[in-house]
């Protein structure tokens, strides 16, 4: 095939994203609003109570707004992919999700386009929030800065896969809100994106173990060691690996003849 | 003239059938245990005009979505132009425009962002896209609203955008899935003509689903979908004459009353 045609999907899917988005603008505001609250407020209240003592990859004793920063670009993230399923799953009521499978182009390729386009959604809204962060004070090198775009894309595509996934198990928006709940908060608060894995094994070691064995543990240090123009090898390879499994399983999940799509139709008579 | 991805390389269409806009054989199909439709075959030449009659329920979106390939788990063979949708799934889908039940445009984009997008989906460069764009709007009336956005037209509007849309990449075959839904009496009247103007000016063939029996137009096509099975398959007026009855209404009765007879 020719790889024109491909590259014309492609910015065709990632433009529509970009300009829906652009559209939404209380979307962008409440995916702003929320880790600036936790920053201003909840992180300011805490910084009394919780100094974070020195540890990887920080060289110094730091406050904890600095430390709970990556974790709010990966709850950003997890939030958006969670939204873009969301979305999916109202656009399959709607009927714009049969749009996109009408085309010609190989599903997982059209799959793999939208997953790419909430991504770099979610990776705008990141840079706005860090620089808001930086006029706050909170100012990482900025190589660093650089340094995460990888690590913004693999998180992207790991949230965005799982999103996927559970948009093909979910038949109607109102049992989105379930999902919402058992996914998005579990995966947030048991991982390391508010306290540092040595800190949550002083208070109970079976928390630390889940927090340890959840994969968004693993992109939130990915991002915090980027952030500081660090790699984290351990951190990267875990976070590729369930990437791909995730998306290869979401793929599945949308094959016509297999997934979801043959379970229960598309609706209508 | 047809959209990019048309002329993928790929096997041929079987010889001899490529006139078929649509050929459907032995078409089975069930949501779990419950049959929704049961050895369907048809065939739609080029340029003709066919309405799926049916009431709500008698399988006519699934048949559309096994079309469409939003889902295959089946029995039988489905060929667009000769490719068959499975094996051939590109260029088959090359070859099919959709206009869907539901409304399906983006409501706070404009129209042309709207074509432009499925333009992409298809393959082709921005340019060209506009430029059929241009075209295809002009031909249902909507050059004017090009940068408009689509919440601000009305209901009839929305459906042309859809079928300038669904014609965007010069497909063989256009389905379109009870498009005039919601629409107020002149609106539906227009759409049906324009249908039927797509299928003698540009050869297309339309697969017209509705449920409403005053949609069928003299020398259409009309095939009767009820409960999955297909009960006839013949020019409204030869329907008429073979059952010896007065209107179609009373046709469709007929055949809906000897479909639902318990097998003998």
């Amino acid at each position: 095939m020719r790889l024109m045609p491909w590259l014309h999907c492609l910015r065709g899917v990632v433009g529509r994203e970009l300009l829906r988005f652009l559209h939404q603008r209380s979307r962008f505001l409440a995916a702003l609003v929320r880790p600036l609250v936790w920053l201003f407020v909840f992180a300011a209240g805490f910084r009394m109570a919780l100094g974070v003592a020195m540890t990887e990859p920080y060289q110094t004793y730091i406050l904890y707004e600095v430390y709970i920063v990556p974790g709010l670009v990966g709850m950003i993230q997890l939030f958006n992919g969670m939204q873009s399923s969301l979305s999916m799953v109202y656009d399959r009521e709607m009927g714009s999700m049969r749009v996109l499978l009408v085309s010609p182009f190989p599903r997982w390729y059209l799959l793999l386009c939208k997953l790419l386009a909430s991504t770099l959604v979610s990776v705008v809204q990141v840079y706005v929030f860090l620089a808001i962060a930086w006029w706050y004070g909170i100012q990482a090198p900025p190589l660093g800065y650089l340094w995460i775009l990888p690590a913004l894309l693999v998180t992207g595509f790991m949230v965005g896969s799982l999103g996927l996934l559970l948009s093909t198990f979910v038949r109607q928006l109102e049992n989105f809100a379930g999902i919402m709940n058992f996914v998005i908060f579990p995966m947030f608060f048991l991982s390391s994106a508010l306290y540092p894995l040595w800190r949550i094994r002083e208070g109970s070691y079976l928390v630390y173990q889940i927090a340890a064995l959840n994969p968004f543990t693993q992109a939130v240090e990915m991002i915090r060691f980027a952030l500081y123009e660090r790699v984290n090898l351990e951190a990267i390879l875990i976070s590729v690996v369930v990437t791909l499994v995730l998306l290869g399983l979401a793929i599945l999940g949308y094959n016509p003849s297999r997934g979801m799509m043959a379970r229960k139709g598309g609706g209508g008579d | 003239m047809s959209g990019p991805l048309a002329s993928e390389s790929g096997a041929l269409p079987r010889r001899g059938e490529g006139d078929l806009a649509l050929q459907v054989s032995d078409l089975s199909f069930a949501y779990g245990d419950t049959p929704v439709l049961e050895a369907v075959s048809l065939a739609i030449p080029a340029g003709e005009f066919a309405v799926l009659l049916g009431p709500n329920g008698a399988g006519k979106t699934t048949l559309f979505s096994l079309i469409t390939r939003l889902h295959d788990r089946r029995r039988g063979e489905i060929r667009i132009g000769g490719f068959d949708v499975r094996r051939q799934a590109v260029q088959a889908h090359a070859r099919i425009g959709v206009v869907f039940q539901q409304p399906t445009l983006d409501l706070d984009l404009s129209v042309a962002q709207n074509l432009a997008y499925h333009g992409a989906l298809h393959g082709m460069a921005p340019r060209q896209a506009r430029a059929r764009a241009e075209a295809q709007l002009a031909r249902v009336g909507l050059a004017e609203q090009r940068r408009t956005r689509v919440r601000q037209l009305s209901g009839g509007q929305r459906r042309r955008v859809e079928i300038a849309r669904g014609l965007l990449h010069a497909p063989r075959l256009l389905l379109l899935d009870e498009p005039t839904v919601g629409l107020d009496i002149a609106s539906r009247r227009d759409l049906v003509e324009h249908a039927h103007r797509l299928c003698r000016e540009e050869g297309v063939a339309v697969l017209w689903a509705t449920h409403l029996i005053d949609e069928v137009r003299p020398g259409d096509r009309v095939l009767v979908l009820h409960r999955g099975r297909l009960l006839a398959d013949d020019r409204a007026e030869e329907l008429i004459a073979r059952l010896g009855v007065d209107t179609l209404g009373e046709a469709f009765d007929r055949l809906v009353a000897e479909g639902e007879a318990p097998c003998a």
